[in-house]
């Protein structure tokens, strides 16, 4: 291995570093928002990083903590969306059937393989 | 020259059965798309041999044949990209002083790598694969310099009986 080879390495590696870096202090939070859907139509978008609690009309009110939201009110009777696991920027969904409040994460990353990348 | 079309298809079909060897290999350290590049063993030993322009034939003749044995309209063309660009960055890293062929792999490597996620990017319009390339600029250089290693080797002493024995039929 010559001198050069090893530079070539280096080089590369720090290149990796580098990009590595970068893609995770700038890009890697662009997680994903919290999409709410009340009756088919869109009652807002929310961002997954900043904590607050969302009063949904006057039937729900659900939470982000942590990047993690989760329906902490309904007055509907059988509270299954208060039940329903918390949903954070991997996707999901909580519904809320007797208010036809629907929860999901827009705008996340691909997890995954597709078939293409096989 | 009858020697030359003669090693030419040897190496070709060593090049293919390595392609085949490596799809039975289990996806290398569970990320997909890394790959140990055992036929470019056969590239880097062509390209000290010969020159690039025997190294691409086989090369393409290379992709096409195990492509449509075990792939599909895409690896064909992520395997392209990644062969021809490496190839060509080979070609120039050779020529330039100072490089073993341990260097001149590690190129290759890393430049098969760039040159398929270019092409994936391209074809399904998700630049965020670009997350990607660090991984794949990393196992480049590792796998680099495996075949490296090895392909050294295999010129010392392949390539070294082959010249002796064959020096104005090459």
């Amino acid at each position: 291995m010559k001198k050069r080879d090893i530079i070539l390495v280096a080089a590369v590696l720090i290149l990796a570093g580098g990009i590595w870096l970068i893609t995770r202090v700038f890009f890697n939070d662009s997680g994903g928002q919290l999409r709410i859907t009340v009756d088919n139509e869109i009652y807002g978008t929310y961002d997954l990083k900043q904590d607050q609690e969302i009063q949904i009309g006057t039937t729900n009110t659900c939470e982000i903590k942590g990047g993690k939201v989760t329906m902490i009110q309904a007055d509907c009777p059988d509270h299954i969306c208060m039940h329903s696991a918390a949903i954070d920027k991997d996707g999901g969904t909580i519904v809320c059937m007797p208010n036809r409040v629907f929860l999901e994460i827009v705008g996340q990353e691909d997890g995954g393989v597709d078939t293409i990348a096989q | 020259m009858k020697n030359k079309i003669a090693f030419l298809g040897l190496f070709a079909a060593l090049a293919i059965i390595l392609g085949y060897v490596e799809s039975l290999l289990p996806v290398f350290i569970g990320i997909p798309g890394i790959k140990l590049g055992l036929t470019n063993l056969v590239i880097v030993f062509i390209l000290y041999l010969y020159s690039w322009k025997e190294a691409l034939l086989i090369s393409v003749v290379r992709i096409l044949a195990i492509g449509f044995l075990f792939g599909n309209l895409y690896s064909i063309l992520f395997s392209l990209a990644g062969g021809v660009l490496s190839l060509f960055v080979m070609y120039f890293m050779r020529k330039i002083p100072g490089f073993s062929v341990l260097g001149v792999s590690v190129a290759g490597g890393v430049t098969h790598n760039i040159g398929q996620l270019f092409v994936a990017a391209f074809v399904v319009t998700n630049f965020k694969l670009m997350y990607y390339l660090p991984v794949l600029l990393v196992s480049g250089v590792v796998t680099g310099l495996l075949i490296g290693m090895v392909s050294g080797e295999i010129w010392k002493h392949v390539g070294a009986y082959i010249r002796k024995n064959n020096r104005e039929k090459l």
